[in-house]
């Protein structure tokens, strides 16, 4: 079932929660809504559950306009944060609620709904624990059976909220691997909200990211991770460094040093958004960009380094495998010579015939191929 | 020693120890002397005064009328407490704080007030009275003034869990396609019956023993409508402090079967509490 | 974060219609209206009936003045020392481990449990005619049943719980971190409980005296069973109450259960402020 959303808003008391989102939802996509906590993303999903009322705009399922169709007849699973178990319910009774309510001829058998609840055990592989009490089960347990609940009324769209956020790192990466198979098995069309921007990546087709009640990029993971459509999501996509430069002669300056070859046909002020691991030390004689090591941190696979651009005093941080032959050169005190292997160009003033609010806007994007 | 752990803190042995001594002196002693005086009978003579039949329609009244109101209240005070957490109407603070108002308001008063009010004459009873109800000196009386002290017991053990219960699982259940109706028979009422019946067993424990507030609206006939602890003050008045103890020991024995019951209610509904919260917890700090 | 949003949101998606909506608070504030606050409005009606005049004879007149007197002064008596021991059963309870302590805690709520009838009762057969502790004070002068010392005992046995049961949970909330933060910075036991404990739990205890006053004054059951209701001597405001009424002197009987209910009111009207305004500093489950 495909989803689109038109135009939709929301605001409570005076937060602008939802402005103008506009949407389409592939049949069968597995779609990430990131965001940070506050940019409007779980809103946006109970808009679509029918757990909350739009202001404005439209919600199409399958290109039939569900805002008038009760929460109870719009089968749609939906995974609570919290999982919302029924706490004096068996495993069982939670998972076969769904078809117990049943009314009429709808209603299977008890066989036949106890069969059906088992089979979705079987599935989430809790076959065993079908008599506990919710009490009784790990966090990944619980959400499972938050899972299979979910998936009894054979949903026609999915919805998680934070689906992974109560558990702990182990857990969580197993039940990602875990919940792209059970997409693959069912191809329900599946949409998920999450803060965690490696969650995202790792796991949907798109990313949805969301900030300030807008959408801030829509895209698949390359998309949205090789061509940030603007600082924040760069920012979002993981830890940044910023560094204040002026765009000039084909080149990127920075503290009168030119840094990087750039064809950016621009003459101004911009700002170089580079990630600590595309960061490398370059040879002596190579363009690049002068810093000094101020100290070094092992943390297991990632070795971890401050560095001060001696010309400005800003500081920046770089990362890199312990195994990589630069490591060597990190040396508390030592000078060296950075290259900008990969990196995001934004000019940091409006355009001058725009009078609309300073929003800095990606002008291009620059990537070295050789390691 | 042995039973207590070892604390940093000063002061435990002069605070229990004057907490030991006091609650001894003023309570359990006191109390232990009912049984004392009740032992100088012998269990034919105590059994003979239980089964006398004034006796006996006096407690089977208490514990009939408290019974009735608890469940009265049970229901009527369930549905003021979901009016109160759930909707928002005109005057809400200030009904809900009149909620409390019998646990405030002494019992005589109570009885008086009540007893004006559902008179033949009074603003209630006038026009109940045509219609051949009658409230005041009947039993109908006695379960007035027993709803109106127990209301508060339940409204204050179901609101809080009401309160916290998470929308969630009502959202849960609609989207898994229960009705409103299914939502509350199979989500909402399982969830609250800890807290509804120790709501149940207060209100209940608390009418047995009423006295000021039942006595003015009962009429007090003897073997109609004349409450157990009433019968007591009779009995002293008459000097019968036998007759007087032993109904006051039959009292205080079911007063403390109620007290174990309550306390193993709470137990259990404190126990729905941390598991609740034992779900809750980790994914706060997730969240930070 | 939109979750909290959502559910403060009146719009929700999972709710009554809006006619059972409106159907249930009717229900519910008309319940109220009945057993709460008509009783509440006819106290003050009945008091003024017969005009201010008679309302201020009833209140000025010497029988009156002295219960208003006699009930002033065995709460003033007994409060604090129900307030003295829950702060020392408080900081046993919630400041140590020891065993037996839920067992304690049960019996602090016992005197809930006892119909106030017993309550005096147990004083009488302690200390009445013939009484098992007589002997103790029969060389005295000191007169206990159908005297002073006898009520104030009946009304500390029924308001001994309150000021330790709302103590005992915020004092158990609050932990030890504080005091023993205090100690280690060289304070010693005095100066831990005056400068740190007792600031803490300020509006905890404000409460729950709060409470013991009201339900102290205005006790009926217990305190009536030991008074013998000498006029001008041993009644309390609720007696006289009684004692008027009784006699068909309605006015005068509901003119000084008009203080009483006055009296409530504050209790109630205070009780709310600390809630909304000091809801933090006091145990959970007033919280709101």
């Amino acid at each position: 079932m495909d989803i689109t959303l038109n135009t939709i808003d929301k605001q409570f008391g005076q937060f602008k929660a939802l402005d103008n989102i506009d949407l389409h939802i592939e049949s069968g996509e597995l779609i990430a809504l990131l965001g940070p906590s506050g940019s409007g993303k779980t809103t946006l999903l109970r808009i679509i559950a029918g757990l909350e009322f739009a202001d404005g705009g439209g919600v199409y399922f399958g290109g039939e306009d569900v805002v008038a169709i009760p929460l109870r007849k719009r089968q749609i699973g939906f995974v609570f944060q919290h999982y919302a178990l029924f706490k004096h319910m068996t495993v069982r009774d939670n998972v076969s609620f769904g078809l117990r309510v049943r009314k009429g001829e709808i209603r299977p058998d008890k066989a036949a709904i106890r069969r059906r609840a088992d089979e979705l055990l079987d599935l989430v592989q809790l076959s065993e624990l079908g008599d506990r009490y919710p009490h009784q089960l790990s966090g990944g347990q619980r959400q499972r059976v938050a899972l299979a609940r979910a998936l009894a009324i054979e949903p026609k769209v999915l919805l998680l909220d934070e689906p992974f956020g109560a558990l702990d790192a182990k857990v969580r990466k197993e039940l990602r691997q875990w919940l792209r198979e059970l997409h693959q098995k069912t191809g329900v069309t599946t949409l998920f909200v999450t803060h965690d921007q490696e969650e995202a990546l790792e796991l949907a087709d798109r990313v949805v990211i969301m900030s300030g009640g807008k959408i801030a990029q829509v895209g698949s993971v390359d998309e949205v991770y090789e061509r940030p459509a603007s600082p924040l999501v760069f920012d979002f996509l993981g830890s940044t460094n910023r560094i204040p430069a002026k765009l000039q002669d084909d080149h990127l300056i920075v503290g009168g040093q030119q840094i990087v070859r750039y064809n950016g046909n621009q003459t101004g002020n911009v700002t170089i958004y580079v990630r600590p691991g595309d960061l490398r030390v370059a040879g002596t004689r190579d363009i690049g960009l002068d810093a000094t090591v101020l100290n070094v941190q092992r943390t297991g696979p990632i070795v971890r380094a401050t560095v001060e651009i001696p010309s400005t005093g800003q500081r920046l941080s770089v990362e890199m495998p312990h195994l990589h032959h630069d490591v060597k050169q990190l040396i508390p005190k030592q000078t060296l010579r950075l290259r900008l292997m990969q990196f995001s160009v934004f000019a940091a003033e409006p355009d001058l015939i725009s009078e609309s609010i300073i929003a800095p806007h990606l002008i291009g994007r620059e990537r070295l191929r050789q390691a | 020693m042995t039973f207590t752990s070892r604390s940093a803190l000063p002061g435990f042995h002069l605070a229990l120890g004057y907490t030991l001594v006091y609650l001894s002196l003023i309570v359990l002693i006191p109390l232990a002397g009912v049984f004392f005086k009740a032992t100088e009978l012998g269990l034919a003579e105590i059994w003979a005064i239980l089964r006398s039949e004034r006796v006996l329609s006096a407690l089977t009244l208490s514990f009939g009328t408290a019974l009735i109101a608890a469940a009265l209240n049970a229901v009527f005070g369930t549905l003021v407490a979901w009016v109160f957490v759930r909707y928002d109407f005109p005057g809400k603070r200030l009904f809900d704080a009149m909620i409390d108002l019998p646990f405030a308001l002494p019992t005589a008063v109570a009885g008086i007030a009540l007893t004006a009010l559902y008179a033949g004459n009074g603003w209630v009873g006038q026009w109940l009275e045509p219609l051949g109800i009658k409230i005041a000196f009947t039993q109908v009386g006695i379960i007035i003034a027993l709803l109106f002290i127990g209301l508060p017991f339940v409204v204050r053990t179901v609101e809080p869990v009401l309160r916290d219960m998470e929308k969630e699982l009502e959202e849960a259940a609609a989207l898994l396609g229960a009705s409103r109706w299914q939502t509350i028979r199979l989500v909402l009422l399982p969830s609250l019956l800890p807290s509804l019946l120790t709501g149940f067993a207060l209100a209940f424990a608390r009418g047995v023993g009423e006295y000021g507030s039942v006595i003015f609206i009962a009429g007090n006939l003897p073997y109609v409508s004349e409450i157990a602890p009433l019968l007591i003050v009779i009995r002293l008045e008459e000097f019968d402090y036998t007759g007087a103890t032993v109904v006051a020991a039959a009292m205080l024995v079911i007063a403390f079967v109620m007290l174990f019951v309550i306390n193993g209610l709470q137990a259990w509904s404190n126990r729905h509490k941390v598991r609740n919260q034992s779900l809750a917890l980790p994914v706060q700090g997730a969240k930070q | 974060m939109s979750t909290t949003l959502s559910v403060k949101a009146n719009h929700s998606a999972v709710t009554e219609s809006a006619g059972m909506r409106q159907l249930l608070i009717a229900g519910a504030l008309l319940f109220l209206l009945l057993f709460l606050l008509l009783p509440l409005i006819s106290v003050f009606f009945e008091a003024l009936r017969n005009g201010i005049g008679t309302y201020a004879e009833a209140l000025t007149e010497p029988d009156a003045l002295a219960a208003v007197k006699l009930t002033l002064i065995a709460a003033g008596i007994s409060v604090p020392l129900n307030l003295v021991f829950g702060v020392a059963a408080a900081w046993a309870v919630a400041k140590f481990e020891f065993r037996g302590k839920t067992l304690l805690i049960t019996l602090i709520d016992l005197p809930f449990s006892v119909s106030p009838v017993v309550a005096g009762l147990i004083y009488i057969l302690m200390f009445g005619a013939s009484g098992w502790a007589a002997g103790l004070i029969a060389d005295t002068n000191i007169q206990i049943i159908f005297a002073l010392p006898g009520i104030v005992l009946a009304t500390i046995f029924v308001t001994f719980p309150f000021v330790a049961r709302e103590l005992i949970p915020l004092m158990q909330e609050q932990g030890t971190d504080d005091e023993q933060a205090a100690l280690s910075l060289g304070a010693n036991g005095w100066q831990t409980f005056w400068h740190v404990t007792l600031p803490n739990v300020r509006w905890g205890l404000l409460y729950g005296v709060l409470l013991c006053n009201a339900r102290a004054m205005g006790e009926f059951g217990a305190v009536s069973v030991v008074s013998g209701h000498i006029r001008g001597e041993t009644n309390t405001m609720p007696l006289h109450v009684e004692i008027l009424y009784n006699e068909y002197n309605f006015a005068a009987a509901f003119a000084m259960a008009s203080v009483l209910a006055s009296l409530a009111l504050l209790t109630l009207g205070l009780k709310s402020l600390l809630e909304t305004r000091h809801g933090e500093a006091l145990s959970q489950s007033h919280k709101h």
